[in-house]
């Protein structure tokens, strides 16, 4: 097993994917011999060819929808889209045509495409590098999004969001490619798109957290538990639509109190469904209210690196609302 | 000498008696499902109906270039000649009509004229204008990588080339000389937007912009748009690339049963329009070259009102889903 980061865990995944499958292919901008803006396709044009890993022109509608024309043709494509920020043009070809295609034919047409798009808030990034787009698409019915955190989960799951015959849009944290390395296995390691992960175990407290905010919340939860012996369960959805609602609640119903963090913007989150969820299906167990932190409503964090960091939940405010928390 | 001209005229596109028939036979078809539709929507059977009315020359004679099954269609709402050409059939077109369990194209869950038959490679049609283009332009390219010689057709109204995806699509075509054909049925209208603000310039000139031939034909005349789209076709296959065709023709119906169209257009417009039908236009090309006759065409005609009127029979009689079967299928199993 060699150690592997974020960005060479889902390069790797790719070529395997591309190397056991014809079918399976990769289109989108400078993703050729430039191997993309992030480096994520390195080599993949070398060694499949320009047809396989294709640089497609600026039009993001067009990557998405020649994906679905070329899954409904024996293909396996999978698009990426450069930045998360740069989604919407083919919003519609998502959310109304890969997501709708299965359920408007009755189930006669899959469409199996993989959509990678990186996000988050990256310093320099400003406010089109940086957006957290997950709502946008968690509610769509027919389409799967995940936002794997770690490299060994991502690799995996990227394998299975290739192979899944429905349309899955696989959202990458940019400040996490080379954030940490850890041991990724060369192949056989399987991860569901239907099941979180938890990550830390504990009795207090419950945090549900994912992408950058994942490894701050663990980090948290670590100081907690040696400082002052507060024992955080920390879970990480790992695919955010449809959502695996049993570990959280399981989690929830053992802690009694949940704190949600993301980057996105606070109003309309997936850390509002959570909470939904959470109140409605264990009100009985919870002992104090779901504390959200996320991004405060405004469009999306600055250049400005003083007003970048103000943008993303810190660690102090993690912390504080976790001892809040605490003391319920 | 008018007779002699004109008889050539199918015998150099190769076209037999035999084809001549099915051809007219289909735009006969197509015409009698679409007027049975109206009634059934008047008697307050059939919510909605969206029809081919005036465009039967351009689908019919587009689509006839195509083997069912093989070459694949991406057809918009109003293609019900198409699909009813490539094998979808007239009790299906009523069981969509009327939102019925059998539905072929969905179960009941889309509205009429949203057509799909993974069979017949009939890709599921939607409703937001445009977003096929950039489809049918990645199912084309997995033929070329592929190296076969299957076709993708994509279709859409005028009002579909003004959107971005059409743009995309044609530009991405052009730059890979994809097997697509991008036929235009413009028909004057985009519900009651006139082509006049809705088409700067030509469309079909727009093709050279993006290297490769565009054709404006007469799509009331299903001869030339037969010529025009087995040329394209037959240069798909060879693997030269994309073509472009503009059907000028005309929308003999409002919009929809939703739309009056008394609020935008004459009445003499249309008359003057329906001079140029497209079925009697082919009619008359067949009665002069002796290809029919009124005893023939009189028959076909009864013949196929009796299995429109069966088939619209059998759809009103079929049951409906069971409500909770709106929960199956949103996502296909791993
Ligand atoms: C993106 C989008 N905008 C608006 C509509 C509503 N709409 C449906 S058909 C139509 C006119 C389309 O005209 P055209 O493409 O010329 O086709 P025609 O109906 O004339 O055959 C409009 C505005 C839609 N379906 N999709
Ligand atoms: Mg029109």
């Amino acid at each position: 097993m060699a150690e592997k980061n974020l960005l060479q865990a889902i390069h790797d995944g790719l070529a395997e994917e591309m190397r056991s499958d014809e079918s399976v292919m990769i289109l989108g901008e400078d993703v050729g011999r430039a191997g993309g803006v992030f480096r994520v396709t390195q080599g993949l044009q070398e060694e499949f060819g320009p047809e396989r890993v294709l640089d497609t022109p600026l039009a993001e509608s067009l990557i998405v929808g020649s994906a679905i024309g070329l899954s409904v043709n024996g293909m396996r494509p999978v698009a990426e889209i450069q930045f998360a920020d740069f989604i919407p043009p083919a919003f519609d070809q998502i959310v109304n045509e890969a997501a709708k295609f299965y359920y408007r034919s009755n189930g006669a047409w899959t469409v199996p495409i993989t959509i990678r798009a990186p996000y988050g808030v990256v310093p320099g990034g400003a406010l089109y590098h940086s957006q957290s787009i997950e709502a946008w698409f968690c509610n769509t019915p027919g389409l799967k999004v995940v936002a794997p955190t770690f490299p060994a989960d991502a690799k995996a799951m990227l394998k299975s969001a290739i192979r899944d015959p429905n349309p899955v849009l696989f959202l990458e944290h940019k400040r996490t490619y080379r954030l940490i390395k850890e041991d990724v296995p060369e192949d056989g390691h399987e991860v569901p798109l239907n099941k979180a992960r938890v990550h830390r175990e504990g009795g207090d407290i419950t945090v549900v957290s994912y992408g950058l905010m994942l490894y701050t919340a663990l980090e948290v939860a670590g100081k907690l538990s040696e400082e002052l012996g507060i024992e955080t369960e920390v879970v990480e959805p790992r695919t955010l639509y449809p959502m695996d609602r049993e570990t959280i609640l399981n989690s929830v119903k053992k802690t009694g109190k949940l704190l949600v963090i993301s980057e996105a913007n606070i109003t309309g989150s997936v850390s509002g469904e959570i909470a939904a969820i959470v109140s409605q299906e264990a009100f009985e167990w919870l002992d104090a209210p779901v504390i959200r932190l996320g991004a405060p409503d405004v469009p999306a964090a600055a250049f400005a690196k003083p007003m970048m960091d103000f943008f993303v939940p810190s660690a102090e405010k993690i912390e504080a609302a976790m001892l809040e928390l605490a003391r319920y | 000498m008018t007779t002699e001209k004109t008889r050539a005229r199918h015998e150099t596109l190769d076209l037999e008696e035999a084809d001549l028939k099915s051809i007219y036979r289909a735009m006969l078809v197509a015409r009698r499902v679409d007027e049975r539709s109206w009634i059934l929507n008047r008697q307050g059977k059939a919510a909605f109906v969206i029809s081919c009315q005036g465009q039967e020359a351009a689908q019919i004679g587009a689509a006839y270039n195509l083997r069912p099954g093989h070459d694949y269609l991406y057809p918009y709402y109003r293609d019900s000649g198409m699909t009813l050409l490539l094998g979808q059939t007239p009790r299906g077109q009523f069981l969509s009509l009327l939102g019925k369990k059998e539905d072929p194209n969905s179960a009941g869950r889309q509205m009429p004229g949203h057509f799909s038959s993974r069979e017949l490679n009939i890709v599921t049609s939607s409703a937001p204008v445009g977003v096929q283009y950039p489809q049918a332009a990645g199912t084309a390219l997995a033929f070329k990588m592929r190296g076969e010689d299957g076709v993708v057709m994509a279709c859409g109204g005028e009002a579909s080339t003004s959107g971005g995806d059409w743009h995309e699509a044609m530009n991405f075509s052009g730059i890979h000389d994809l097997p697509v054909i991008f036929l235009v049925e413009n028909n004057v209208y985009a519900i009651s937007v006139p082509s006049k603000f809705q088409v700067a310039g030509s469309i079909a000139k727009r093709a050279e912009g993006y290297g490769f031939p565009g054709h404006e034909v007469d799509g009331n005349d299903v001869l030339a748009v037969y010529e025009a789209a087995k040329e394209a076709v037959e240069r798909a296959r060879r693997g030269d690339g994309p073509t472009l065709i503009e059907a000028k023709t005309y929308r003999m119906t409002a919009h929809s049963s939703d739309d009056d169209d008394r609020r935008y257009r004459e009445r003499e417009e249309i008359e003057a329009w329906r001079l140029k039908d497209p079925i009697i236009r082919f009619e008359k090309y067949l009665f002069e070259n002796g290809l029919l006759d009124e005893d023939e065409k009189e028959a076909m005609d009864a013949e196929i009102k009796a299995f429109v009127a069966e088939a619209s029979d059998y759809a009103e009689n079929a049951p409906f889903a069971d409500p909770e079967e709106a929960l199956d299928r949103v996502y296909a199993e791993v």
